[in-house]
């Protein structure tokens, strides 16, 4: 069965999604990554769908799980890359990705994780190494 | 409506004997319609290529218009609807070029059909009416094109999508918005996101002259594809009475920003990405 690539770069993991998804995929992509986020420890993950001709519900019920999945172990989930032809004709059949944040390209899904981040924690870089007795931030640098 | 072969023989026989007679008594009857309008030599050389087109089916067989060796006469009768409907004559006019050939007929007939005279001007004219039927659909097929063709180029001038300042796009819509613009300005502005990378977008909708419903569903489905794909909308260029009717209709822009000027959409912009303007001091002042 195929699987879809997570990478890890910095705080990010990077998920970018190059086939059409089945039920399987879809199911293994969540484990493997509700897995990663324990294991990394990382609070951003970054879905592009730049590649995807097609969203429909199926994919968008597992956008909307995977960032509810995400939001659960303490992670920003924003989707990437959509193309216009997919977000018509998301509006048309009136699926709004509800929960989504959605950003142009990887590079400004980067910087909406880190400023989410900086909203939420102001003093984080004060706190990153110490008494935060969360064992996921102890161990990243 | 196709003639029997022994018709059609004759019809062909009388076309082909009084060649002349015909062109130029055909020729005299269109030419007086269309009023001068059409030189009488380009006139003759059509009516000319229009006989001979006759003559020649009927020599293939039985002159019937929907016939496979009919195909040069149908090429011939399109050919004269067309460069009519392009230079802009009625559709009158046009069907008139084929009907004043039943008054050629009735005359030769006059002078010289045998004893079947009637019988064969009622089947000459059920083909002359097939023809110019045959004419006036393929002079509205050729307007119709026409309105299609501007129709095309006025939804290509009408929907540019501009930068205004790094990561800013705006769209001036200018002109009513129906659904087929409101397609086009959607996937033009959608594009350009993804081209340009910008984040923000701003609608001017200054130059839309009415605001209902429907037009309103259709900006709104464009802010939400753009949010969709990670672009924020702000609308502007609300003049007053639009924006009271805006209310009146009870349309709801949610949280959509909107501002009254392409000004105001700009400031507000510029402060969300942090940009700051200030007015420079003038030199001594």
């Amino acid at each position: 069965m195929e699987r879809v690539p997570i990478l890890k770069i910095g705080e990010i993991l990077l998920v970018s999604i190059q086939l059409d998804m089945s039920d399987q995929t879809a199911l293994q992509l969540q484990e493997d990554l509700a897995e990663r986020i324990v294991a990394t420890g990382c609070h951003g993950v970054i879905i592009d769908i730049t590649a995807l001709d097609i969203v429909d519900s199926f994919v968008g019920r597992m956008l909307s799980s995977i960032a509810s999945i995400s939001k659960v172990l303490d992670a920003e989930t924003v989707v990437v890359g959509m193309r216009p032809a997919v977000a018509i004709t998301l509006v048309e059949l009136g699926l709004s990705l509800n929960g989504i944040r959605t950003a142009l390209n990887v590079e400004r899904g980067m910087e909406l994780v880190a400023d989410a981040r900086a909203d939420e924690f102001p003093y984080d870089d004060e706190l990153a190494d110490g008494s935060d007795d969360d064992p996921e931030t102890t161990s990243s640098p | 409506m196709a003639l029997t072969a022994e018709e059609s023989g004759r019809l062909a026989a009388l076309l082909s004997e009084h060649v002349d007679q015909v062109t130029q008594r055909w020729t005299e009857t269109v030419a007086a319609s269309l009023r001068g309008r059409l030189s009488q030599v380009e006139l003759r050389s059509q009516l000319q290529e229009l006989r001979q087109a006759i003559v020649t089916t009927a020599e293939n067989g039985i002159v019937d218009l929907d016939a496979e060796y009919a195909a040069e006469l149908r090429a011939v009768l399109a050919e004269l609807s067309r460069g009519r409907a392009r230079q802009g004559f009625s559709a009158t006019e046009t069907a008139i070029s084929v009907f004043a050939l039943k008054e050629v007929l009735l005359e030769l007939l006059e002078s010289h059909g045998g004893e079947s005279t009637l019988r064969d001007y009622v089947a000459f004219s059920a083909l002359i009416d097939t023809m110019g039927l045959f004419t006036f659909e393929s002079y509205v097929r050729t307007r119709e094109g026409l309105i299609a063709d501007q129709a095309e180029q006025l939804l290509e001038l009408s929907t540019p999508v501009v930068k205004l300042w790094e990561g800013v796009v705006a769209v001036p819509l200018v002109g009513t918005l129906d659904s087929a613009r409101a397609q086009v300005v959607m996937e033009r502005l959608l594009q350009t996101l993804v081209d340009t990378g910008s984040p923000y977008a701003i609608i001017d909708i200054t130059g839309v002259p009415a605001v209902d419903t429907q037009v309103a569903q259709h900006i709104l489905k464009t802010v939400v594809a753009a949010r969709l794909m990670g672009a924020d909308c702000i609308i502007s260029g609300i003049r007053p009475q639009i924006a009271q009717t805006i209310v009146a209709l009870g349309i709801e822009f949610g949280d959509i920003a909107t501002k009254a000027s392409l000004a105001d959409a700009l400031r507000h912009v510029l402060r969300l990405t942090g940009v700051e303007t200030t007015r420079r001091s003038r030199r001594g002042a």
